[in-house]
């Protein structure tokens, strides 16, 4: 397959290859910790282990609007993944940012 | 396998997610695994306003592992199906 570079071993039974699609994308995962972290997919694996570039967490709060934290390079374990969101570029230049108000997301309990 | 053989039966149709984090996400379903991992398009979130962190997202990858609820059409649902096919799996199992 041509895209055997970014696919790591294993990769592509099961969903995986879903996962495989957004490779080179702009994603937004949400931690089990209740964090936003916005990145370049760059690789995957059968656990949902995420290589992320260029990454930085929106931190949102109630009383100020959302702060950007940059990060870097990443590997979230796959453990600590709730949901992995394809970010729609146009959708997300419209958001003004800092008229944002939420509270912090919760974090999963089992 | 049993209800990853019925979910892959309701690709299509409009479910909604709750997450054990209390987020719950709306979407059609594209498609599920083995470990029960989600895949939805056209998603929203269900209180939009205490969740603004999933705005600008349309299409969701959700791990199995963090879901408590997955609420179905009922009209989706065909209980006489369910029973027969747990039957079996209990007889197997």
């Amino acid at each position: 397959s041509t895209r055997a570079a970014p696919c790591l071993a294993g990769v592509c039974t099961g969903m995986a290859k879903e996962l495989t699609a957004l490779v080179d994308k702009q994603i937004s995962v949400i931690t089990n910790d209740g964090r936003n972290i916005i990145g370049i997919l760059r690789g995957v694996d059968q656990t949902t282990n995420l290589i992320l570039e260029e990454c930085f967490e929106r931190v949102y709060s109630v009383s100020s609007g959302v702060e950007q934290a940059v990060l870097g390079l990443y590997i979230i374990r796959g453990d600590n993944i709730a949901v992995i969101g394809e970010l729609n570029e146009e959708l997300d230049e419209e958001l003004d940012l800092s008229n944002i108000r939420a509270p912090p997301m919760k974090s999963i309990v089992h | 396998m049993l209800f990853y053989s019925y979910f892959k039966t309701l690709v299509g149709k409009h479910v909604v997610v709750e997450l054990k984090n209390d987020l719950a996400i709306g979407g059609t379903l594209v498609s599920v695994d083995q470990y029960l991992n989600i895949k939805l398009e056209n998603t929203g979130v269900v209180d939009a306003k205490r969740y603004p962190h999933m705005k600008s997202v349309r299409n969701c990858f959700i791990r199995g592992s963090v879901v408590r609820y997955v609420q179905l059409p009922s009209d989706a649902v065909d209980v006489d199906i369910l029973h027969d096919a747990t039957r079996r799996e209990a007889r197997g199992a």
